[in-house]
């Protein structure tokens, strides 16, 4: 390996603008030239393409009555996903919001305590905001997120009669609790520790994790 | 050039350029001269080179012999005819470097999501730039229960320790706190604390800061925010007069951190855990959001601004009026107040010592100190340093690690006059000239010191009675320099101001007719008031006998004071205008409270020990509080005498056009100690300074710096403890007229005649409770 420094880069040789030299007045003018008639082959040509669409079925949707799927990997609103357990899978480390290119992804991280556990480990979301009107649906947060807490479902209908209603709260964007789940906060699975949610070690809530 | 340093330079070729460097240097820092940065954990310009990570290997010849093996370039010096290759040519370098970091990866969890240093840390980027793509490691990591608290500030996650010893360096090295050290051996090796002494040191955020991985954190910033979230501003430390450099980092309004700032003239790259830990109480205590207004029936009530402007500019016209200013202020917002006072009051009534204070001191400062320059510098140079009624690492802790640093370099001499020995002294090997409270000028007067000695004076010097005069006296004898170290941030630049009653601004003398002439030139005024006005506690006295019937006060705790109930007192009686940023024990008995905007809300400048100009712009940019300086203008003009600042900038332009003053000088008229009292067995005089950790107003909010806090003690000596047959631990209650405090004994090197307390420590209040601070006789009983 060689270290390459440049030395002494050539200058390009550039000449002075000078105003003299130039006929500023000048404007030059450009022909354009108009298509002529179609003429009757023509029109015949483009009905058609008119009448045979009578005989073709209707691709419209009655949209909203009727709600055609989306595309598999449609880019819709986000979801904050749970473990097995219900834990959140958020740590609250930002990385999304980092990778935001439209800054709508706004985090604060805090402290879990064994009084107050939201997700495994040491931190959690306790703020977690996304700005739709922000929000360019690029996915970049997705990817940047090291747990799978961030996903996105195909949900697109977001719109709404107020700017304060289109930015998410934590609340908003959490999945629900599914079958096996309980609300935290709550204790970890025990004998478990956070390498084993990560390695999907735990499957379901276990009943001593219920807090009376 | 005046003064010239002969330094040998040697030249080595590294990468293939030549550099010339001074003989010392280490290989690392010449190839940072080249701008060829070489990786790094363990190495730290200010500490001394260990060796501990191995990340810095280079490829090194000298004289056409090559070193067998890469060396560690943060270790070896630089030799003539030596020929370096890093990272950038060599490939064995490249290898060995890589390789090293793949080894300090294996133990490394995968922490970055939810590391505090992720994002700005030195493990993080140089695994980046100088490491491999891929970990070819497999196998189970080492970890270890994490975090696991050293201290209520300081949290260290073993794992990610890459045993770089830079908090162990520095708390032996510059801290001469060595409450941290490296344990056990192999992959098994970690910081650890001892077993019965947390890391209860005054400096333990810098290792926080220095820690180049995720190791140590602090508990207060522990998982608030990511470096990109974060808008950092360069600021000034409001604490002490030390005048730190620091960045302050706010997240949406909110300061989350902040963090000491490297100028190598002050601070170097240190600040006190107060500096980095104590800036909560601006959202903790409850701020004041508009003005107050006293009704007719007595009651503190809401008002606008122009109503209340109208109301204090009414009461302040209508009364002889005077000036009571904190030392928090900024020196420009001191500035005008001081000129507030001469214009709009038409008085020299002004005084910024809202402490324990004396006319002896008024005349020492204006004497020996006000214009005068000694520096850091001075300290690096001395040759003796004399501390009187000073305790550097309680009350001003960068000049603690100043004398440190020159201790441990060249042995200075350091010498205390005091009552007690202070751990600080202990760390610094001082000679502890041993003296009843009270009778310090005699020992003063004994030192034998040169023209290269610097004889630091705290603000407590005042509180013993001829002590400043035994200063001046001792150096104008022996040619050594006077530095007086106040304790708050902005006394220095209050008294550069004139917001005190016998000098006007820039050191122009009250009494001197042609200093008069040339500030009231600057002002536009025709004359300014000739009469040197009163000291704190004149202007007290005066508002009970009826000469004075208005006060402005601003930034003041009367409880810091002498007189404590006649303070308070006096604030009932007068009509007062209040200038704070919460309710106090001044707002609650004003007749106006106009809110202020905290340091982060505002710019300005503090003056340093130094007299050097620290300043700072505003962290928290959309604040709507004014700074003093604006309301001082609004209530001038609301009295018709315009003194028309409308910013922080318009002050500090004028007070640049000042200029250098060269006419009269104040001279200090001697004042003789008293003799001391005699004590009966049962009674002590009374010795106390406030602790760095306290219950200061500016560290409210902050509940795991208090955690750090020493321990509130009474402190007798050896003598006087088997007299009172007392051993450590032993309640003694110590009263006089005005109350009593109840602290646990502690048996160690002090004055026979004297008790020490903190002054201000939870428990010890000695100005509430006592009523007194230094020097005065009291009562011990044990319980």
């Amino acid at each position: 390996m060689s270290l390459h420094l440049a030395k002494g880069l050539a200058v390009a040789e550039i000449e002075p603008f000078n105003s003299k030299n130039k006929d500023l007045k000048k404007v030059e003018f450009t022909q354009v030239d108009q298509p002529g008639s179609v003429g009757m082959i023509g029109h015949i040509k483009g009905f058609w393409v008119t009448f045979s669409t009578i005989f073709k079925k209707p691709e419209t949707v009655e949209y909203p009555e009727v709600k055609a799927p989306t595309a598999e990997r449609f880019h819709g609103r986000h979801q904050l996903n749970r473990h097995p357990d219900g834990l959140e899978k958020c740590i609250g480390c930002e990385l999304c919001a980092w990778a935001c290119p439209a800054d709508a992804i706004y985090v604060e991280g805090a402290d879990n305590t064994d009084e107050h556990r939201m997700s495994p480990g040491e931190r959690y979301g306790s703020v977690y905001q996304i700005n739709y009107l922000r929000c360019v649906f690029c996915g970049l947060c997705i990817e940047a997120c090291p747990t799978r807490a961030l996903t996105m479902t195909n949900e697109y209908e977001l719109a709404d009669d107020t700017r304060a209603k289109l930015i998410f709260e934590k609340d908003d964007l959490l999945g629900p609790l599914r079958a096996g789940m309980l609300m935290p906060p709550h204790p970890m699975y025990p004998g478990m520790d956070e390498s084993n949610y990560y390695r999907g070690e735990v499957t379901q809530a276990h009943p001593s994790q219920e807090i009376k | 050039m005046t003064t010239t340093e002969i330094v040998d330079t040697i030249t080595v070729v590294i990468d293939g350029f030549e550099v010339s460097v001074p003989k010392g240097t280490l290989v690392i820092r010449a190839a940072e001269q080249l701008g060829i940065q070489i990786p790094r954990f363990c190495d730290h310009p200010l500490l001394e080179p260990v060796g501990a990570c191995r990340q810095c290997l280079v490829e090194i010849e000298i004289n056409g012999r090559a070193f067998p093996k890469p060396q560690a370039s943060c270790t070896i010096p630089v030799e003539p005819g030596m020929i370096i290759k890093t990272q950038l040519t060599s490939d064995v370098a490249d290898k060995a470097q890589k390789g090293v970091m793949e080894l300090l990866l294996i133990n490394h969890p995968l922490d970055c999501p939810v590391c505090d240093k992720g994002g700005e840390c030195p493990l993080q980027n140089q695994a980046m730039s100088n490491g491999q793509e891929q970990s070819r490691f497999q196998g189970v990591k080492r970890t270890f229960e994490k975090p696991v608290s050293i201290s209520s500030q300081v949290l260290l996650d073993r794992e990610r320790c890459v045993l770089c010893a830079r908090c162990t360096r520095f708390s032996e090295q510059i801290a001469s706190d060595p409450f941290i050290t490296l344990n056990e051996r192999g992959a098994l090796q970690q910081v650890g604390i001892y077993e019965n002494a947390p890391f209860k040191s005054y400096f333990s955020g810098n290792t926080v800061q220095i820690c180049p991985v995720g190791a140590l954190t602090g508990t207060a910033y522990r998982f608030r925010a990511r470096p990109f979230d974060l808008v950092s501003t360069p600021s000034a430390c409001e604490h002490c007069a030390s005048g730190c450099d620091m960045r302050t980092d706010v997240r949406r309004g909110k300061t989350l951190r902040r963090l000491a700032g490297d100028d190598a003239s002050v601070n170097e790259e240190w600040n006190c855990d107060k500096g980095r830990w104590a800036f909560k109480y601006v959202t903790a205590i409850d701020r004041l959001k508009h003005p107050l207004v006293r009704n007719d029936a007595g009651v503190l009530v809401e008002a606008s601004w122009p109503e209340a402007l109208a109301v204090a500019a009414q009461g302040l016209k209508a009364n002889v009026s005077a000036v009571l200013v904190g030392g928090r202020t900024t020196y420009e917002d001191a500035y005008g107040y001081s000129k507030f006072a001469r214009i709009a009051l038409n008085t020299n009534d002004i005084d910024f010592r809202s402490r324990l204070s004396s006319d002896e001191e008024r005349e020492f400062l204006a004497s020996h100190v006000v214009g005068s320059s000694t520096t850091y510098r001075d300290i690096d140079r001395a040759d003796h340093v004399l501390l009187v009624g000073f305790e550097p690492e309680e009350e001003s802790p960068i000049v603690f690690l100043r004398l440190n640093k020159q201790f441990r370099k060249r042995a200075l001499k350091v010498t205390a006059i005091a009552s007690k020995l202070s751990i600080g002294l202990e760390k610094l090997k001082g000679d502890f000239v041993k003296t009843a409270p009270g009778q310090e000028a005699s020992a003063i007067a004994r030192q034998v010191l040169t023209a290269q000695s610097i004889i630091l004076v705290g603000e407590r010097a005042c509180e013993s009675v001829g002590a400043l005069s035994a200063v001046a006296a001792l150096a104008g004898t022996t040619g050594a320099k006077i530095a007086w170290i106040p304790r708050r941030a902005g006394e220095r630049g209050a008294l550069e101001a004139g917001a005190i009653a016998n000098l006007l601004p820039g050191a122009r003398l009250v009494s001197d007719a042609a200093a008069r002439v040339d500030i009231a030139a600057l002002w536009g005024v025709d004359s300014l008031p000739s009469t040197q006005g009163r000291s704190s506690d004149e202007i007290i006295a005066a508002v009970h006998s009826g000469a004075i019937g208005a006060l402005l006060v601003g930034g003041v705790d009367p409880l810091d004071g002498a007189q404590i109930p006649e303070s308070l007192a006096a604030l009932e009686k007068a009509f007062v205008v209040a200038l704070e940023i919460a309710p106090s024990e001044v707002t609650m008995r004003a007749d106006v409270v106009l809110p202020v905007a905290a340091i982060t809300e505002k710019s300005g400048s503090f003056l340093n020990w130094e007299g050097r100009a620290r300043s700072f712009e505003a962290a928290v940019l959309d604040s709507l509080n004014r700074s003093d300086l604006r309301i001082l203008s609004m209530i001038a003009q609301e009295m018709g005498a315009a003194i028309n600042f409308s910013t922080v900038t318009a002050a500090a332009r004028e007070i640049a056009t000042l200029g250098r003053w060269d006419g009269a000088r104040a001279s200090m008229t001697p004042v003789s100690t008293p003799q001391a009292p005699e004590l009966a067995p049962d009674q002590f005089i009374l010795n106390s300074w406030r602790r760095l950790l306290d219950l200061g107003t500016l560290q409210k909010g902050e509940e795991n710096l208090a955690g750090t806090a020493r321990q509130t003690v009474a402190v007798i000596s050896p003598k006087r403890a088997q007299e009172m047959n007392v051993v450590d631990g032993d309640l003694l209650k110590i009263s006089t007229a005005q109350g009593s405090v109840t602290l646990a004994a502690l048996v160690e090197d002090i004055h026979d005649d004297a008790i020490w307390a903190p002054r201000n420590s939870r428990g010890s209040q000695l100005l509430v409770h006592l009523g007194v601070g230094h020097g005065a006789v009291v009562s011990v009983a044990k319980i």
